[in-house]
């Protein structure tokens, strides 16, 4: 039984359509990376996961429960880390913890508290406000206090969004610890490198719906062969790359003062200038082909 | 863990519970301020309407020295002042600005669960607050009655109804400044016109029959009825305060519904 089912799952704003018609499913034990654009309807998505928006039109099971019916019921079995950071901040860590391992009715309040602190590697700071944390620190135990439960499924919202590389380093080394304990995992985000690091296989949103599924290998050889050519220069210069590569059927995008050229290996003479930087194929080229996007 | 700990039925006291545990957390970081307010706030009416205006202008109200008359109706103010005031303050900056909601909503729990542990935690504060008045005009001079035990539940009831009020006014606006209409045209005129510093029957007849609509003044009469005597009216008193709480219940939970659930 796959963890997450959505079937045609549509959901308006008024005029907006944030979630168009997804098809998505997430079997047990992986980590899936929802990789997309802002606005392409990643936090909707997970609300809807959640109960927390309902469905103008579709089905959505999670973790063998019908959606929004048995919404409470998929949500103790699940541990959600929001985008924004909403702890109690005048509140000590240990508190903020224990709130959370009630209302997930841990039979044992007390070592479900240790265990999150231990996983958020906070015990030595147990009686800290938590305004006297760190913004990695405060990462580390939203994300802690959304698995305080031990859930079969973790929701994962933008969760290293904002911090510095040095914090995001810590948080993949806890989310892949997760991982390696079975729970499944649905992480959006919108930094390639995280989707890279930590997926088992990435789904493309744009517009609402999902355009391209795969493993990262997989996506890389479907959507930008195995090599890509990266030119700088003036703008007249560039242009002139651009027409002579996409004359050869070549797709170009931009990439900040440079243009680059996907599936380069399938260039014929001229079509790679001599002075462009050859690299392999990554996932960004992927991102920014499907979704016309600038990746982070 | 399992999901089958979680039932699918309404109310569970583990999520309510788990709520309030949750405002006891951050009550325990500011109880001091609140206590000592509670505590001087009466203290101030007492000395300038109680003593000054007693002293001056009144002698005797209905029978009552000015100041247990003032005493006694003051448990209202308390009460809604607890009450209305946080519950609309505090859900729309739990909503709007620090996310609780969405993080208790994402946890097993769910509207109707979460605005009754709301409501219940400020009835329990303001039920508590609401009878300090009470202690302190003792210290003035009023006597002790055994009547004076149902003081808390009568302030804890009103205070359900008047915390589901500010609960259900806060879901309804969008901005924190359309507050101002409603402590304008709402909260001071059910204040003014409760019977704490004057009598309902010394206004208009038509004022003293809206009166009758406001379970402010009916608080006020059942505190004032606990400490000197009670009538069979009190019991249909009660009753409405009752049902004035019940009624705000279910608005507060449709219109957070409304606003919480997209």
């Amino acid at each position: 039984m796959p963890a997450i089912e959505l079937e045609g799952v549509r959901k308006r704003f008024g005029p907006i359509t944030a979630v168009d018609g997804l098809d998505l499913e997430v079997p047990e034990g992986i980590c899936l990376g929802l990789l997309g654009p802002n606005g392409a309807g990643k936090s909707t998505t997970m609300r809807l996961l959640t109960g927390q928006a309902i469905a103008d039109e579709g089905r959505i099971r999670v973790l063998g429960h019908e959606l929004p019916a048995e919404a409470k019921a998929a949500r103790a079995e699940m541990g959600v880390t929001p985008q924004l950071d909403n702890l109690d901040v005048d509140v000590t860590v240990e508190d903020n913890l224990a709130v959370f391992a009630r209302l997930y009715r841990a039979p044992d309040v007390r070592a479900a508290v240790d265990r999150g602190l231990s996983l958020a590697r906070l015990t030595e700071r147990r009686h800290d406000a938590v305004d006297k944390l760190s913004g990695g620190m405060r990462r580390r135990l939203l994300l802690a206090r959304g698995l305080i439960h031990s859930p079969r499924l973790a929701l994962l919202d933008e969760p290293t969004v904002g911090l510095d590389p040095q914090i995001r380093t810590q948080l993949w080394s806890l989310i892949d610890g997760l991982r390696s304990e079975g729970v499944t995992i649905l992480m959006s985000t919108h930094y390639i490198e995280e989707a890279e690091r930590l997926a088992d296989e990435v789904a493309v949103m744009a517009a609402g719906k999902i355009i391209a599924r795969g493993r990262p290998s997989e996506l890389i050889a479907t959507h930008a062969g195995r090599e890509t050519a990266e030119v700088y220069g003036p703008p007249d210069r560039l242009a002139d790359v651009r027409r002579a590569a996409e004359s050869q059927g070549l797709a170009v995008r931009p990439a900040g003062p440079a243009v680059a050229i996907v599936g380069a290996e399938r260039a014929r003479d001229g079509a790679v200038p001599p002075e462009a930087v050859r690299r392999a194929a990554s996932l960004e080229d992927v991102f920014v082909l499907l979704t016309g996007e600038e990746a982070e | 863990m399992s999901g089958s700990a979680v039932g699918v039925r309404r109310l569970e006291p583990a999520a309510i519970t788990g709520v309030m545990s949750r405002e006891v957390a951050n009550f325990r970081t500011f109880w001091k301020a609140t206590a000592f307010s509670s505590v001087l706030e009466p203290v101030v009416y007492l000395l300038a309407f109680g003593l000054g205006l007693g002293a001056t202008v009144v002698d005797k109200v209905n029978g009552l020295d000015y100041v247990e008359f003032v005493g006694t109706g003051m448990v209202a103010t308390a009460v809604i002042f607890s009450s209305a005031l946080p519950a609309m303050f505090g859900t729309f900056v739990k909503e709007h600005f620090q996310g609780t909601y969405d993080a208790i909503l994402a946890a097993p729990v769910d509207v109707e669960e979460l605005v009754t542990a709301e409501m219940l935690w400020i009835g329990i504060r303001a039920g508590t607050f609401g009878c300090f008045p009470l202690l302190v005009t003792m210290l003035f001079g009023l006597d002790p009655a055994p009547g004076m035990l149902l003081v808390p539940l009568f302030a804890f009831v009103t205070a359900l109804g008047f915390a589901a009020f500010g609960i259900a006014v806060a879901a309804s606006v969008a901005k924190i400044d359309q507050f101002n209409y409603v402590t304008t045209l709402v909260i001071t005129p059910l204040f003014l016109v409760a019977g704490t510093f004057f009598p309902i029957d010394q206004l208009p007849e038509g004022f003293q029959i809206a009166a009758q609509l406001n379970p402010l003044h009916q608080l006020v009469e059942l505190v004032r009825h606990a400490c000197f005597g009670f009538e069979a009216a009190d019991a249909l008193r009660f009753a409405g305060l009752f049902a004035f709480s019940l009624a705000t219940w279910r608005i507060a939970v449709r219109r957070m519904s409304t606003r919480l659930v997209d």
